[in-house]
């Protein structure tokens, strides 16, 4: 349950960046690769949120697929999990572009 | 990204709400929006399902709400005590590994089987990560290394800044080979850099050929990987060959060493690399 511990990182980086306002929006990018569950974010975001400046805040996590380019053959292929081979020829010329991303976008404060 | 309707337009940072139909989007870009409240208030037309969720913050006093750009890594915290480690390591010359595994995979084993065949020649400490006790750290003090136990409490893994405070303690010589074992977990410290010079996985043969395939983020974020317990082989219906392939189908740069504690079988290999602070030896499987 990395989660949790990662759920506190955010409300402290929003609240700090709140500048003591209400925060009421949070965005998160998350890739389908990291590593991180959005499941367990949502459930712990209400607790670690808890007696903050983000209290009652809404968190939005914009899932981004997870996407490898092959150098040898060219093929894009959508991956459900991080690897270094190609789906389509299995050559180790795979490049993840996309999927690996996990940083707060923008929040809105009151 | 404008954040009431999430269209890709870049807005200004900070920009007020009030401000926000200045790109142009609102009513012309064709979003289903129910305005099913009675009191007046100025935020954008939203798309259909985001109307539970604005509950909310139809409550505030919508007005006053701006919208503040961030674009803020959330691991910033993780990666900023990591480069300071990392950078004490460089200093010193320390290399440091940091050595991930599920529980039971011979992680400790081999540490102390390493500080037993190397201390003569190789100066090696060791950090120690567990969710409770200091058995692990009393068994490296025993092997004839000095040994500093971090105890994660419920936490399942080691971050930088617990290491941070772990080499404050621990004040491994210059240098010497500093081992992280992190906590016997083959998710959650995958994910957190520790500024290690080199991250290695151990699973023991006993685990699976398919182990790779089911726990990818792990082997994915690996540089080196150690297959242990080979001693075993002739009991079990495992091939090895294949286990190697599937840890190579998700991370083609693995380093790979297939040894046992127990029996010395492959250990050459991996005390080169040691003794080479991960230079100098070739992937002996």
């Amino acid at each position: 349950m990395h989660e949790l511990g990662i759920t506190r990182s955010i409300v402290a980086i929003v609240t700090e960046h709140s500048d003591g306002q209400k925060v009421v929006r949070v965005t998160v990018e998350l890739g389908r690769l990291c590593g991180f569950a959005p499941e367990a974010l949502r459930f712990c975001f209400d607790l670690c949120a808890h007696g903050t400046l983000a209290e009652g805040a809404q968190l939005d996590i914009v899932e981004i697929d997870g996407l490898g380019r092959c150098s040898a053959c060219g093929a894009q292929n959508r991956l459900e999990i991080p690897m270094g081979c190609c789906p389509s020829c299995g050559k180790p010329a795979l490049t993840i572009v996309a999927g690996e991303e996990f940083k707060i976008r923008e929040m809105e404060v009151l | 990204m404008c954040v009431t309707c999430g269209c890709g337009q870049i807005s200004a940072k900070p920009v007020a709400a009030s401000d926000a139909d200045s790109h142009s989007h609102a009513q012309a870009a064709g979003h289903a929006h129910d305005n099913a409240c009675d009191h007046a208030h100025p935020h954008l037309p939203r798309h259909a399902g985001d109307e539970a969720a604005d509950a909310k913050l139809h409550t505030l006093p919508a007005r006053d709400a701006r919208s503040i750009e961030l674009e803020i890594a959330v691991l910033s915290k993780n990666q900023a005590f990591a480069q300071r480690n990392r950078d004490w390591f460089l200093g010193r010359s320390v290399f440091a590994i940091n050595l991930m595994g599920g529980p039971g995979a011979g992680k400790t084993s081999l540490l102390e089987r390493s500080i037993r065949d190397l201390h003569k020649d190789v100066p090696i400490s060791v950090v120690e990560g567990d969710q409770a006790t200091a058995r692990d750290a009393e068994r490296i003090r025993a092997a004839g290394a000095s040994a500093i136990q971090i105890n994660t409490g419920v936490g399942c893994h080691l971050d930088a800044q617990m290491l941070a405070g772990a080499l404050e303690r621990l004040q491994p010589p210059a240098g010497s080979v500093l081992i992280i074992e992190n906590v016997g977990n083959l998710v959650c410290p995958a994910l957190f850099d520790l500024g290690e010079a080199a991250r290695v996985v151990i699973f023991s043969v006993t685990e699976g050929e398919d182990k790779p395939m089911k726990y990818p983020h792990m082997f994915r974020a690996a540089d080196v990987v150690v297959l242990s317990k080979t001693d075993l082989l002739p009991h079990l219906h495992v091939d090895l060959t294949q286990m190697i392939d599937n840890a190579l189908r998700i991370n083609p740069k693995l380093l790979v060493f297939a040894l046992s504690a127990e029996s010395a079988q492959g250990l050459e290999s991996w005390y080169g690399w040691l003794r080479g602070h991960g230079e100098g030896a070739k992937s002996a499987a």
